[in-house]
């Protein structure tokens, strides 16, 4: 029983970062931007959301905990408008272009993180924050559930919503799909794009405190955010670019992941004798399968990863 | 005084290097039907992209109703009641065809989109104008000329009186050409104005009250359709008479070039065979004409022939050599050309310069390479003749991106450069499709030439004009299946059309039916 609540804890924890981040590569490349850059996004969310939850120890809880995730999704975004200016206003390659921001994110979180140790008087060369997750876990009937549970089930209804009952979703896709079409409407498809990377930034900078924060009492940045966001592209592409497939998909690589942290626990795989890097491997295995048999039948929206130009027609 | 609805007073639209619209004047009455003419080129897109807002005049006015108006772009257009179908359809395929409609114009409730009154209104105008469009479908589901259908609801739902039409028939079949004819008429009936740009002068001739003809970006004048005539209006379009038969010799056939013999190809979109257990022969010195209707098995056959893709029945044998399973370079190197359907897919690279494109099936022979390096001078000379020989124009000869050049010069770089290959075999699907007259005339002269040359010119053309003054003996194709075989000269359209559109079957292609029955096909 002990072990099946620890299962269903970190089952829930990964599913519901790998579902936040993924949909946010959905409203991206819904738009028709590759976004790449998550696993950057996820870092710079990560480090926000956490150096807020420290400067607002001492406030009351729920300003600590809705500042923290504020500042997490709001650092994504203005991260994400990195990628977006570039892809969308300078036309640029957006493969390269969220390499790029990739790299640039574990190095900027590393270099905050260092400055928050030094200004706290703390050891100044690691990288490694300090915080408490009160607040952001709570024990429900022996089931160990995070915040984040709640809110990824919010985002997860209204991501659905906003994408196919809403104008804006509906005028997003038709950008990623055929930007020719929606210009020719009137729509605004450089602005669309901007909303799309804009969205998924939001979500990945959540995406990447849920990581971190109720998981762990400490993060060293200097690790980023361990490959979760490239998971997170291989869900959204197992997942069609689709919300409740996407939330199916995280849920399977979720207990993939999770088998890894609970190996120990379960007498029948302990007695295998196993190294643990087999089990964490096993998600970014089960991704390549996955991937290899279901990507001949998966649609990408059409235009995606093409910089629009208004002047060729 | 008229009543103009739309005026375009003295329009000139400079781009580097040309000046594509040089004081023009349209004048639109309301409820006509007024057609757009000229070759590619002639600055009919430009014209009709100033009125749409998509380009600024350098100099000139636009009227709406008499009133000078400012089109700045789509919107302003829209505004103004004025809608376009442009030539390249701009739907979203996977959206359904509702979703097609109301995008950019939505009604919402609370935040969210409502789509009841749109597909109201969007059912009420189907029935009205007998469109017959299902508001649910995909539009990846639909064929072409539902799409079109689409893309004229998308024009109604915005209330639109001013429709333009940018070469609405290049796509259809003639049945959809002749109901799109009604559709049209309707809407000039009800007071709509449609301004529809071709170069096809037989739909001119059949649907439009006035003509505005274009030349080189210059204003030819504009016509009354019921004072004029088809040769009237290309003279002033090409500048020159231009003959719409063709003329040719009887053919003198010679041995058999290519010989087919119950090819069968399975078909991507079905499960049923999309060639049924074809069989005939080309010989030297004779046009062969595959005709039918689109989707009747003619493209799937041509690229089985050609190597495009695979057959799964039957032998292909080429001057004596089978080459049934043959790569694509070794039918070429047997005495293949092939000018394909889809010039953009698999004729041209189109980021390539012209002169690579003309050495694409040749870079490898001996006259073009050293020691594997591209002998640059050489294909330069070869590209710089052919450019000479066949008229291609462009705007740095050699060095010219191909992406960049019209269609027409397109086509006629590919013509060029696999009718000079000399081979014992012309496979050419459509050449003449979306080109104009002089480019049609000057074309099917080549095709002819070749045949006098002693090569073999397997034709497949949607066009029946074309089949019959071009061929020297037509076949025609109905779900996969040849039902009949004729000379041109003792057929007739009407005939033809009976047999692609399957009322009719010649006897001796009566086995084909035979085998169909007893499960000749993969399922």
């Amino acid at each position: 029983m002990e072990i099946l609540a620890l299962f269903i804890k970190f089952a829930l924890l990964y599913g519901i970062v790998l579902m936040l981040v993924a949909l946010g590569g959905m409203f991206s490349e819904r738009s028709g931007i590759i976004n790449i850059a998550l696993e950057g996004i996820m870092v710079i969310g990560a480090m926000a959301g956490v150096v807020a939850s420290i400067d607002l120890a001492g406030a009351g809880l729920f300003v600590k905990v809705a500042g923290s995730i504020l500042a997490a999704g709001v650092a994504g975004m203005v991260y994400a408008f990195l990628l977006a200016f570039a892809s969308v206003s300078l036309k640029a390659d957006q493969t390269i272009g969220g390499t790029a921001l990739n790299i640039l994110a574990t190095a900027i979180a590393m270099v905050i993180a260092k400055r928050v140790n030094s200004s706290t008087g703390k050891i100044s060369d690691s990288a490694r924050l300090v915080y408490s997750y009160e607040g952001f876990v709570y024990n429900i009937g022996g089931v160990t559930v995070n915040i984040f549970f709640i809110v990824g089930i919010v985002l997860l209804v209204l991501s659905y919503v906003i994408l196919y009952k809403t104008r804006l979703g509906l005028r997003l896709r038709a950008c990623g799909e055929h930007p020719q079409a929606a210009d020719s409407l009137g729509i605004n498809v450089y602005k669309m794009r901007y909303i799309g990377v804009l969205i998924s930034g939001f979500l990945g900078g959540i995406g990447g405190l849920a990581y971190i924060l109720p998981a762990n009492p400490n993060w060293d940045f200097k690790y980023g955010i361990a490959g979760m966001g490239f998971l997170a592209l291989a869900v959204m592409i197992f997942g069609q670019w689709k919300p409740f497939k996407i939330f199916f998909a995280a849920m399977f690589f979720a207990v993939f992941k999770s088998l890894a942290d609970i190996a120990d626990s379960i007498p029948l795989l302990s007695s295998l004798r196993w190294p643990k890097e087999i089990y964490n491997m096993m998600p970014f295995i089960a991704s390549m399968i996955v991937l290899a048999l279901t990507s001949g039948k998966s649609r990408a929206p059409k235009a995606e990863g093409i910089p629009y130009d208004k002047g060729q027609r | 005084m008229d009543d103009y609805v739309i005026e375009m007073l003295h329009i000139t639209k400079t781009f580097p290097g040309i000046k594509a619209n040089d004081d023009i004047t349209l004048q639109l009455r309301r409820g006509e039907i007024h057609a757009l003419l000229g070759e590619n080129g002639a600055g009919k897109s430009t014209l009709m992209s100033v009125l749409f807002g998509l380009y600024q005049p350098d100099s000139g006015e636009i009227h709406k109703d008499g009133k000078l108006v400012k089109i700045n772009n789509p919107n302003d257009a829209n505004a103004l009641h004025i809608g376009m179908v442009h030539q390249h359809f701009k739907l979203v395929e996977v959206f359904s065809v509702l979703d097609n409609i109301i995008l950019g114009a939505e009604d919402t409730k609370f935040g969210l989109l409502h789509k009841e009154e749109a597909r109201k209104k969007v059912e009420m105008l189907s029935r009205r104008y007998n469109l017959m469009v299902d508001p649910d479908a995909l539009v990846e589901d639909i064929s072409v000329g539902m799409q079109q259908r689409v893309e004229i609801l998308k024009m109604l739902y915005r209330d639109n009186e001013i429709l333009i039409l940018d070469e609405p028939t290049a796509v259809l079949t003639p049945q959809e050409i002749e109901e799109l004819i009604q559709i049209m008429k309707g809407f000039a009936a009800e007071g709509k104005s449609i301004l529809f740009i071709t170069h096809k002068l037989n739909e001119i001739m059949a649907v439009a009250d006035r003509c505005t003809v274009l030349r080189k970006g210059k204003y030819m004048g504009t016509v009354d359709i019921k004072d004029t005539t088809k040769e009237e209006l290309s003279r002033m379009m090409v500048g020159r008479d231009v003959s719409f038969t063709v003329d040719k010799k009887a053919s003198e056939p010679g041995e058999t070039v290519l010989s087919v013999r119950n090819v069968t190809v399975p078909s991507k979109l079905h499960n049923n065979n999309a060639v049924k257990n074809v069989s005939f022969d080309v010989r030297a010195g004779e046009i062969v004409c595959l005709a039918g209707i689109e989707g009747n098995g003619q493209t799937e056959f041509v690229q089985a022939l050609t190597g495009l893709e695979k057959t799964s029945g039957g032998s292909i044998t080429l001057c004596g050599k089978d080459i049934t399973h043959a790569t694509i370079r070794k039918r070429a190197l047997t005495g293949m050309s092939h000018v394909p359907e889809d010039r953009h897919k698999h004729g041209l690279v189109l980021d390539y310069t012209l002169e690579e494109n003309m050495v694409l099936q040749r870079y490898f022979e001996p006259e073009f390479q050293k020691f594997g390096f591209i002998r640059k001078k050489k294909v330069r000379s070869y590209a710089q003749n052919l450019i000479e020989r066949f008229d291609v124009r462009s705007g740095q000869g050699p060095l010219t991106i191909v992406r960049a050049m019209s269609g027409g010069n397109q086509q006629k770089a590919i013509v060029g450069r696999e009718i000079d290959r000399g081979t014992s075999l012309l496979v050419a699907v459509q050449p003449t499709r979306g080109l104009d007259v002089g480019a049609i005339e000057y074309i099917h002269k080549q095709l002819v030439d070749v045949r006098d040359g002693g090569g073999a010119v397997l034709l497949v053309s949607l066009e029946l004009e074309e089949v019959m003054s071009v061929s020297d003996r037509i076949l025609v194709m109905y779900e996969g299946e040849i039902v009949g075989e004729f000379d041109p000269k003792q057929t007739t359209v009407q005939e033809l059309g009976l047999y692609m559109a399957g009322a009719r079957k010649q006897p001796q292609f009566a086995d084909a039916a035979y085998i169909k029955k007893e499960g000749g096909d993969r399922q």
